[in-house]
């Protein structure tokens, strides 16, 4: 599905001492199919973005269409629910939302509160449960026995369960060791081709969201600061230090190489080895002259 | 989020309200509650309502503000002024429909009694709008220290007090949190029958006990490894000071007090 939001702002406690602006006259387009991540420091508007996205937040001003869903400050549409269905969001920490007495029950939750049957749930849970890798066993486990990243597995197959279009992830690596966050954004990256899924990706890692996304977009005290593909945000890293923000390890690296040997080698997403085997043929073409 | 409601909720700021010492307020505050109740005609209940407002605007918080946050009292205060007009059968009779008879007596009295009740609401938040929670328990630790002499843990109580009024915002915010992401799974807090609704809570109070179990128990970790061991031979970070703005109100109150006295009959 499209996302489109329209001039949108967002004012927390409006008309109190303690009203606040956490978004302001925010524009920017998601293409259907499209992986974007959006950036930005704590306090940025991210989440508070990633709330309107399924309605749970409405704008102060502005319009936001999702699909054919339309949200504006004229109140909630009549159809949220279906928005919801469709927009299936992973809050950061989900593994706090966990209540149901086993596994299997917490990850039906959300489906049957959308009138999925049962049998189809049995389905897609079977589906699901290598993709998120967990193993069948833990169905009838208690959720509060499991892991941390058990937990936070199971919370999110609870929201893939619902079968989503739109898929936010809100720093669903968290809190993970390493190789945790590495196998978790795979698992949504593999989820986001396979079922061509529009991933709204809120991140504080440049790494990710130069390995996954599409298009940035990069927001700095509630406004939009930067927006456009990873390559070319990034080629600008005066622009973001001035924000705070630093630029992936890859591309920080090439940039000082280049200033140091005059050369203007260029990330084009190319593995280290690649890029190993790159600079050793310039280095080798350098030493002939 | 619940913003509806204010009292319990600060306002920062710096007027004279904000800065007096919160015994003072306190004590104010408590003393104003009882004599409301002696006010008796209409210049004893003016006295009284000037004094509150004089507060109020001192204190700068917005009027507008306080009249919103307290609607959901503003229900109650007309209560009250209906049920005393109907109840009350003295005085002559104003309007006669039958089964319902509004006596002048009533009209008076229904008054009389919702302003007794909007006042004592207005005043007493106005104490929390213009001063800190943790201002009142230091208030509070202080105030009962001579009941140490009967071994009344005033300090554990203090200290209790102080954690679970420092908790109630993290809880709102993990409520919060908690809700959306579940009403992001298809649950319907708001419309449906009440059964429903009531059922929807489930999946909001278990995961919110859970995490206030274990904040508690971090809690407890994080004192016992920094040493924490009771209020015995603790110093103070903020120590309250009564000042000559806290003498001059206290005289102020204890003029109005005698001024009370002498106008109600």
């Amino acid at each position: 599905m499209e996302i489109q939001f329209k001039d949108v702002s967002y004012i927390y406690q409006e008309n109190t001492p303690f009203a606040h602006k956490a978004l302001e006259n925010i524009s920017f387009m998601v293409d259907s199919g499209s992986f974007v991540a959006v950036i930005g420091h704590t306090g940025s508007g991210k989440s508070t973005l990633i709330q309107h996205l399924n309605g749970l937040s409405l704008p102060s001003r502005g319009e936001i269409t999702i699909g054919d869903f339309r949200l504006s400050a004229d109140g909630k549409p009549k159809n949220i629910r279906d928005l919801r269905r469709k927009v299936g969001v992973v809050f950061q920490y989900p593994e706090h939302q966990l209540f149901e007495e086993t596994v299997a029950k917490d990850i039906a939750f959300g489906p049957k509160n959308f009138g999925v049957t049962q049998e189809e749930i049995d389905h897609r849970i079977e589906k699901l449960l290598p993709a998120v890798g967990l193993p069948e066993e833990i169905l009838e486990r208690s959720p509060f026995d499991l892991s941390g990243g058990q937990k936070r597995r199971v919370a999110i197959a609870g929201v893939l369960a619902m079968a989503p279009q739109v898929l936010v992830l809100d720093e669903p690596t968290a809190g993970l060791d390493p190789r945790g966050q590495r196998e978790m954004m795979d698992m949504f990256y593999q989820l986001h081709q396979e079922q061509n899924l529009t991933t709204v990706l809120v991140t504080h890692s440049m790494e990710d969201a130069l390995a996954y996304a599409d298009k940035i977009i990069i927001l700095n005290k509630g406004q939009k600061y930067m927006e456009g593909p990873p390559l070319e945000v990034f080629k600008q890293a005066d622009k973001l230090q001035k924000v705070q923000l630093g630029i992936p390890e890859v591309i920080h690296f090439l940039n000082q190489y280049n200033e140091r040997f005059g050369t203007s080698l260029n990330y084009q997403y190319q593995s280290m080895r690649e890029l190993a085997e790159e600079i050793k043929k310039q280095l080798e073409v350098g030493s002939h002259e | 989020m619940n913003n509806a409601l204010i009292i319990g909720q600060y306002v920062p700021g710096n007027s004279l309200i904000h800065r007096l010492d919160p015994r003072t307020k306190i004590t104010v505050v408590f003393f104003f509650v009882i004599i409301v109740f002696f006010a008796n005609n209409v210049s004893s209940y003016s006295l009284l309502t000037a004094f509150s407002v004089l507060c109020v605007l001192i204190s700068r918080v917005p009027l507008q503000f306080i009249l919103k946050g307290l609607l959901p009292v503003w229900f109650l205060i007309i209560f009250t002024f209906i049920l005393h007009l109907i109840i009350t059968n003295e005085g002559n009779l104003l309007v006669n429909w039958g089964f319902i008879k509004i006596y002048s007596g009533g009209v008076i009295q229904g008054f009389a009694i919702s302003l007794r009740f909007f006042l004592l609401i207005l005043t007493t938040s106005l104490l929390t709008l213009t001063t800190t929670p943790i201002e009142i328990t230091d208030a509070m630790e202080e105030m009962l220290h001579p009941l140490k002499k009967i071994k009344f843990p005033v300090h554990e109580l203090a200290l209790m007090m102080s954690i679970s009024l420092r908790f109630i915002p993290t809880l709102m915010q993990e409520t919060d949190k908690i809700s959306r992401a579940q009403a992001a799974r298809g649950v319907d807090f708001r419309t449906g029958p009440v059964k429903d609704r009531v059922m929807a809570v489930i999946p909001l109070l278990v995961p919110l006990f859970v995490s206030a179990f274990k904040r508690a128990e971090d809690l407890a970790m994080a004192m016992e490894a920094r040493g924490y061991q009771g209020g015995e031979g603790r110093s103070k970070l903020r120590e309250l000071h009564v000042g000559a703005k806290d003498i001059l109100v206290l005289i102020g109150f204890l003029l109005m007090l005698v001024a009370l006295f002498f106008l109600r009959q």
